[in-house]
């Protein structure tokens, strides 16, 4: 505990001369046309999904009659690519890029007793919202730490329900669930700048961001995070590929 | 002079960001310190954290603990677990869902004490001693320095009990699906109920409200009402604020009344007019379709 503090001290006063050498300085980007992509793959044997039994709903089991539903933990697609792995900025961000929460307003729906997406990927203070498509009562229920300024809260989302628009004050790895429906688990990943998510095949492609040299972050939920140093400098794209090792 | 300007102010920023690190440890003695000063403003008492402190000890310490965090000696034997004062998170608010209970809240929570647990109904207090001990339990918490409370939800004049209303009520209790944990009978077995937890992860059972037992943040058709419209924060029960219109809260609540096992006039109509559980088979209706 008290390592902590003193840690978040001594990270405090690095910030205070990061930040004056920076007022100090002159440069600054006002175009933010850069973008940065890669693939993200999972080396291994994927990790066995376990089955989801919805019987307890018969909704739930019926909309999922013709698939096998499974948890969604770790995601690979038939190339080894790793889906619904989040891809931020963590180092180098400045200026507009940082002051402007995205305007886009990202959408978690509740689609056959499952969270579509997975992972909800935005920006501090970025507003998102919660809809359901299904025909049985949700409950929605992220479960932030309370000391960071997330706020926890839990809505009720019957069939036919209006949206729920929210959005979070601080960057943390939200989790979410259905009290109702147990096995319903879902993220909201919440970052500062810029992001983007992996699609089926583990690609990503982070747009508007300004020139410069930054770290890109990997986060997976369950294989952690994973850092790469990259430069934008023009039109075409930089590239920051990641591998996750299976045991 | 618009950049240096930007800059500065992403630099305050930046700091204010890597601050929260600080209170993710637990809170410290100097912490609390910082907020002795808390007030709490009940009708026409303030109440004073430092003038709060003795009777705390004697009190409340043995459960909540010295830093609130409900880690008093007591905290093995007690379930459910006492609650730590430090999250600020709590179950009885007149206040929407993720927002702070007002000062009122906490002190009718005190002289009222929490149903099936170990919190006892503290009614030998005066308005003072509790507008104290409000404070002091806010002072705990880093969210009631920096956060307002939420602005109470708006509860309209109780109408009449009819038997129209009362169906009315089991609809509403069937479109919001409340039995999927509190059962169609309201014996806390519905097909959820089994696999509840509460947010720090510890099984927690829905009400029954067939065995005569109080509910926690209170029993009149008031507090039912406040209590499915706001939810109990760090548990499943959720708020219904947003697909129960005010109208139709009422309805709810004399339903609610004929399952509890209190005689009522409620329950007097339900058995005149035969009234049935839910039936979890029939087709769910959207909401505002009735
Ligand atoms: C014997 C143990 C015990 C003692 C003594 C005790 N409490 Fe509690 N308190 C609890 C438990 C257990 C809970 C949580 C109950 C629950 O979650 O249902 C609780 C919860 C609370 C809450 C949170 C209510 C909410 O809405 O979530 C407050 C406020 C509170 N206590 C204040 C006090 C104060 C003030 C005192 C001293 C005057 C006190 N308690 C003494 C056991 C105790
Ligand atoms: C996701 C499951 C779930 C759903 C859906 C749900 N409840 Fe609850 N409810 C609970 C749990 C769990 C508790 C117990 C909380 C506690 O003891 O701290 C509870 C408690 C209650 C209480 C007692 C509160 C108290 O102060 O002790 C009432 C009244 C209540 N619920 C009414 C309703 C109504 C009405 C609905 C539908 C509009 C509903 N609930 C839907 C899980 C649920």
């Amino acid at each position: 505990m008290k390592n902590l503090q003193k840690l978040a001290a001594v990270l405090m006063a690095v910030m205070v001369v990061l930040c004056g050498a920076l007022l100090l300085t002159h440069e600054v980007s006002a175009a933010s046309e850069g973008k940065i992509s890669g693939t993200v793959k999972y080396e291994g044997t994927p990790p066995h999904m376990r089955g989801i039994d919805m019987s307890k709903d018969p909704y739930c089991a019926k909309a999922n009659a013709s698939t096998s539903p499974h948890m969604e933990n770790v995601v690979v697609g038939s190339g080894g690519g790793l889906e619904n792995v989040v891809l931020y900025i963590s180092e180098g961000l400045s200026g507009a890029a940082l002051s402007q929460p995205a305007t886009n307003v990202p959408v978690f729906d509740q689609k056959n007793c499952e969270y579509t997406p997975h992972v909800l990927a935005m920006d501090v203070g970025q507003t998102f919202k919660v809809t359901t498509s299904d025909q049985t009562a949700h409950n929605i229920h992220p479960n932030p730490n309370p000391m960071t300024g997330n706020i926890p809260w839990n809505q009720s989302q019957p069939p036919g329900a209006p949206p729920v628009e929210k959005s979070w004050k601080a960057p943390e790895m939200i989790e979410v669930k259905c009290n109702i429906h147990p096995w319903m688990h879902g993220w909201f990943a919440v970052v500062k700048g810029p992001y983007a998510t992996t699609d089926a095949n583990g690609n990503y492609t982070i747009s508007n961001v300004p020139p410069g040299n930054y770290t890109v972050t990997a986060w997976q939920e369950t294989l952690g995070t994973q850092t790469a140093k990259v430069t934008v400098s023009g039109a075409a794209p930089a590239k920051a590929d990641f591998t996750f090792k299976g045991k | 002079m618009r950049i240096t300007l930007h800059k500065s102010l992403l630099c305050t920023a930046a700091v204010v960001m890597v601050f929260p690190l600080a209170s993710l440890a637990q809170q410290t003695k100097a912490d609390f310190e910082a907020r002795i000063g808390m007030e709490s403003h009940i009708g026409h008492v303030t109440g004073h954290a430092k003038s709060a402190q003795y009777d705390y000890r004697r009190y409340c310490v043995g459960c909540h603990g010295d830093r609130g965090d409900g880690m008093g000696e007591n905290f093995p034997w007690v379930d459910p677990k006492p609650r730590d004062f430090q999250l600020g998170i709590f179950k009885c608010r007149s206040t929407p869902t993720g927002t702070l209970p007002t000062d009122q809240d906490l002190s009718d929570t005190i002289g009222r004490g929490l149903d099936r647990s170990n919190m006892p109904p503290w009614n030998v207090f005066t308005d003072q001693q509790k507008a104290d001990l409000v404070a002091w339990v806010k002072h705990f918490s880093p969210r009631f320095a920096s956060e307002k409370p939420g602005t109470p939800i708006q509860i309209p004049a109780e109408p009449e009990v009819t038997a129209d209303r009362i169906k009315a009520g089991r609809e509403v209790f069937a479109r919001v699906q409340c039995w999927k944990c509190h059962g169609v009978t309201g014996e806390a077995n519905g097909p959820s109920a089994s696999t509840l937890q509460d947010d720090l992860g510890r099984p927690i059972a829905a009400f029954n409200f067939t065995e005569g037992s109080r509910p926690k943040c209170g029993s009149s058709d008031q507090d039912l009402y406040r209590i499915f419209m706001t939810g109990l924060d760090g548990t499943p029960m959720p708020s219904f604020a947003d697909n129960i219109k005010p109208d139709e809260a009422w309805d709810l609540v004399f339903y609610l009344r004929t399952l509890m096992s209190e005689p009522s006039k409620e329950k007097a109509i339900a058995k005149q007019l035969g009234l049935k559980p839910v039936d979890t088979n029939a087709p769910a209706q959207p909401s505002g379709q009735q």
